[in-house]
């Protein structure tokens, strides 16, 4: 049997959240193309042995984010967006840099330390020269 | 709309030392049920209600549409039962049980058993008593997935194995449900394998079920938030919070129903949500349990 995805145990998110995860990657790297039939619920349960349940709210969810159509009797499919890829991998970078800005808040620190930050560690700076902000930052 | 391959409205059993009741129960096609309980709780006795092998007190149950007791022979013809004490008996070989099942059962799929075989690494030529506790598990399951059922019914079908037979009988379950005709109900005191493969889940204890609902919604609406409460702060009182448990200026609630508005509720009464938790089906069954009994007590 192949396996379409993998889910793990050890992640600590709820499994339909994984799914949903897998799928939006597929999608964003080019092996899922823009109207691509993708496996059907119950075929994705038992390839990665998690309840049918499971992975019928994962689709519903990605369905309701435009991601993938379910036409009835049919099967489900990529959905047939022009800019879906970019749109998806758009979503993964806002997605880790809102987790940035959210950690930059609690620190008390300005968009323009942050931006300062992202632009050194993009140069390959080692974090040595940080201010008193950052030291709180390596006591966490 | 979709059958129900098994309805149990208000069964009731009484014995000596043990009370069964009142239970109701329903499984449709197409969906796994996890049947969670402490041992003892009356998970293998409500099996045997429904197989007709023991005859309930007071309500009504139907399997596959056949009242039981009354029309137990035909249910029984499309049900794979399975349970610990159904012991194979250790003179003869598996192959003989195959060919004995094959000739009662005229749904017995022998290029699937010959499947089987290889996916569970038996070997029909081996004589039953030569196998570990592991094999035998999967000997008994073989004989009962090989039929096809509509029905299958396993009391604690992973009890006792190792990972690698665990996996390979959970692999084997998911696919029978690929078919949405085809049903599970099993029971297990491990919540591990109940929260993956469960479309429904059933917490039964003490002889009665005291949570049942389907597994996304058990997942979703037990958490845990842990509070910042500031001094001359009360926390209100909410229905749904199984438990509380306080320590200076922290408390950890536990909550049975929990939504986004839970946390402004707590926020607005002058506490500090510092974080919610979500929290295993073990850590649901154990909350579940422990706070039915306190009720039960009081």
């Amino acid at each position: 049997m192949h396996s379409y995805l993998v889910i793990s145990q050890a992640d600590r998110r709820p499994m339909y959240l994984q799914i949903m995860e897998q799928v939006r990657r597929r999608i964003a790297v080019g092996d899922w193309a823009p109207g691509y039939e993708i496996p059907s619920i119950r075929a994705l349960a038992a390839s990665v042995q998690v309840s049918v349940i499971t992975v019928k709210r994962a689709y519903l969810e990605l369905e309701r984010a435009g991601i993938i159509v379910t036409r009835q009797g049919k099967g489900s499919f990529v959905a047939e967006t022009s800019d879906l890829r970019t749109r998806l991998q758009q979503g993964e970078l806002d997605e880790h840099l809102s987790s940035a800005i959210e950690v930059g808040r609690q620190l008390g620190l300005t968009p323009s330390h942050v931006e300062k930050r992202l632009r050194e560690l993009w140069d390959g700076k080692p974090p040595d020269d940080a201010g008193k902000e950052g030291k709180e930052e390596d006591q966490r | 709309m979709t059958e129900r391959v098994i309805e149990v409205a208000g069964v009731e059993k009484a014995y000596r030392f043990f009370r069964l009741g009142s239970v109701s129960l329903e499984l449709e096609a197409g969906q796994i049920l996890g049947f969670v309980g402490p041992n003892g709780a009356g998970k293998s006795t409500l099996m045997r209600i429904l197989m007709g092998m023991i005859r309930h007190d007071r309500g009504t149950v139907r399997v596959l549409g056949h009242p039981i007791p009354e029309e137990q022979a035909s249910a029984k013809r499309d049900i794979g039962f399975v349970s610990e004490d159904m012991r194979l008996h250790g003179n003869v070989t598996l192959a003989w049980y195959m060919k004995f099942v094959a000739s009662i059962y005229a749904g017995w799929d022998a290029a699937y058993a010959d499947v089987l075989l290889r996916r569970f690494n038996l070997h029909a030529d081996q004589d039953i008593k030569a196998l570990s506790h592991g094999e035998r598990v999967k000997a008994t399951l073989l004989l009962a997935l090989a039929r096809r059922p509509r029905l299958l019914l396993l009391d604690e079908p992973t009890t006792g194995l190792d990972p690698v037979a665990r996996h390979e009988i959970l692999t084997e379950l998911m696919a029978v449900v690929e078919d949405e005709r085809r049903a599970i109900l099993f029971s297990s005191h491990n919540t591990q394998d109940v929260e993956q493969i469960s479309d429904q889940i059933t917490f039964i204890d003490r002889g009665r079920i005291i949570d049942s609902s389907d597994k996304e919604t058990f997942i979703d609406r037990w958490r845990r938030l842990h509070l910042d409460v500031p001094a001359g702060v009360t926390l209100p009182a909410l229905k749904d919070v199984v438990e509380t448990r306080t320590s200076g200026r922290m408390a950890i609630i536990t909550t049975r129903a929990y939504s986004p508005g839970t946390e402004s509720i707590y926020e607005r009464a002058g506490a500090h949500v510092r974080e919610v938790q979500r929290m295993t089906l073990e850590e649901i069954f154990v909350a579940n349990v422990m706070s039915n009994r306190k009720e039960q007590a009081a």
